[in-house]
């Protein structure tokens, strides 16, 4: 199994989200361009897991965030760090709003 | 044995138990169930107020600026500061500071200026490693890094598994094979920065445990100056070894909080909760289950307090700590679960700290030496060496 998120990109919207159940996870939102303007998770804190934390994305960045992609885990802390890691390794820097967290993130360097 | 507290040590557990119930309890509340940290502005605030108790960098020895604490006062402040939900692998969220790696207290002065001091500072962070993917229980054998000697330096090729930190640690304690020697005497200890060329690591492992996750490292031709070395050529086992001793009593200890803690919320719960028209206080069922806790949390006390003891008084503790480590792991693990039964539903839910401490425990059997492998040490001890 790969490490990275490699799944299909699926269009954000209202519609796309209430079909999700609404486990815990991880995810990532991109712009049309595919460029990743968000690495989140969905924790127990959310009321319907990710379905929770992508609504809330799509309040955060909903004029330029057009798609997503997803992962069910329980896991969610240990992989969302892991998934921050290797947004550093990919394109040297962690999504602007989330510049915040880069003292946090260690470094990975995958195969 | 003696078990009662002295004036000291008592204050020292009543100070500690406020400060988790009136500073650490609340601040974790807001946070991730499976949250690992506290926020940036509770963490400063903490250390802050432990530094001025007199308490941050626990473990550091006195010589170095520590407040000294012998082993079963130390024990008795890890039963205190784990008795929160992140507890167990995050006791206090690190607010008492840490000591660094407990080896680099026998390091060369250049090598004690260069790794130990700024680590005691907090301006640096090592990590330990030494288990391999050919095994952990063993390490002596299952070293299977290699290291050979190509002028003045060292050059390391091999990986490692189940390596916590390694993916923020500025340097790390990493054990090679040096020599023929299949066994204990072929190991030798490096210290090593982590931006070192040929020192990758690979990958998350992610566990029951889903903060505070485990890595796996690889080093191709990572090369290593000789003043680099830990103690001798060939002598990392013992250096290994000798963390892997004294870190039981502790690791122990750090188990029994959680229980107690499950045990009081348990109590509580079966004093309220009303089922076929009683309180489950009254039915006999539940009543064993939270006298078996009692029995499990004394026992568990016990012997970690009789093997810190021995450890204060300078008397060989090998034994007693393997078994505080065997008895504390599993019988915390036995309460959380027995908690877990009494409480219902709502015991496996995230709501509430139980279904953590749950996960979290069953790694404390493995973690540390296995069950199995303390009553190896054990059996040696009893029976004698000659089957070692």
């Amino acid at each position: 199994m790969g490490i990275r998120l490699e799944k299909n990109w699926e269009i954000l919207n209202s519609t796309s989200i209430e079909a999700l159940p609404g486990q815990l996870g991880v995810y990532q939102i991109a712009d049309k361009d595919g460029q990743i303007i968000s690495v989140g998770y969905a924790g127990a804190k959310e009321p319907f897991g990710i379905r929770s934390a992508l609504e809330r994305e799509i309040l955060l960045h909903g004029n330029v965030a057009t798609q997503f992609r997803y992962e069910f885990t329980s896991n969610y802390r240990s992989r969302w760090d892991e998934l921050l890691m290797l947004h550093i390794y990919d394109y040297g820097e962690l999504p602007e709003h989330q510049r915040n967290e880069s003292s946090r993130v260690g470094r990975l360097h995958p195969i | 044995m003696n078990f009662d507290l002295t004036d000291e040590q008592q204050m020292i557990v009543d100070t500690t138990r406020k400060f988790v119930e009136s500073e650490i309890v609340p601040a974790e509340e807001d946070l991730d169930p499976d949250a690992g940290s506290l926020e940036p502005h509770d963490f400063e605030r903490l250390v802050a107020k432990t530094k001025e108790m007199g308490f941050y960098g626990l473990d550091i020895p006195a010589e170095y600026g520590g407040p000294g604490l012998d082993t079963t006062t130390r024990a008795l402040m890890a039963i205190e500061m784990s008795q929160h939900r992140a507890g167990l692998y995050n006791p206090c969220y690190g607010v008492f500071g840490g000591a660094g790696l407990a080896q680099l207290y026998e390091a060369t002065d250049a090598q004690k200026e260069r790794w130990l001091y700024p680590t005691l500072r907090g301006e640096k962070k090592g990590c330990f490693a030494l288990t391999e993917p050919s095994g952990g229980s063993d390490p002596a054998r299952a070293v299977q890094t290699k290291g050979y000697k190509d002028g003045t330096e060292w050059v390391l090729n091999g990986s490692k598994l189940y390596i916590s930190g390694a993916d923020k640690a500025d340097y790390a304690l990493l054990f090679a094979r040096t020599s023929d020697d299949p066994g204990r005497n072929g190991v030798t200890a490096f210290i090593v920065d982590t931006d070192s060329p040929g020192f990758f690591v690979r990958r998350v492992v992610h566990t029951l445990r889903a903060t505070h996750y485990a890595t796996e490292l690889q080093f191709e031709d990572l090369r290593v100056p000789e003043d680099q070395i830990l103690g001798e050529v060939n002598g990392g086992f013992a250096i290994a070894n000798d963390r892997l001793s004294r870190q039981r009593i502790p690791y122990a200890a750090g188990c029994i909080g959680p229980a107690i803690k499950a045990q009081a919320m348990s109590i509580e719960w079966a004093k309220s909760r009303e089922t076929f028209g009683s309180v489950l206080a009254e039915k006999q069922a539940i009543q064993w289950m939270l006298v078996d806790n009692e029995i499990d949390i004394r026992h568990a006390r016990y012997c970690v307090l009789e093997a810190a003891q021995k450890a204060d008084k300078g008397l060989r503790f090998r034994t007693e700590a393997a078994m505080a480590k065997l008895v504390a792991t599993e019988a915390a693990g036995r309460v959380v679960d027995r908690c877990i039964q009494i409480h219902g539903g709502i015991g496996v839910t995230k709501d509430l700290p139980l279904e953590r401490w749950y996960r979290e425990l069953r790694i404390r059997r493995v973690g540390e030496g296995p069950s199995e492998v303390q009553k190896l040490i054990m059996a040696r001890d009893i029976i004698g060496g000659s089957f070692k």
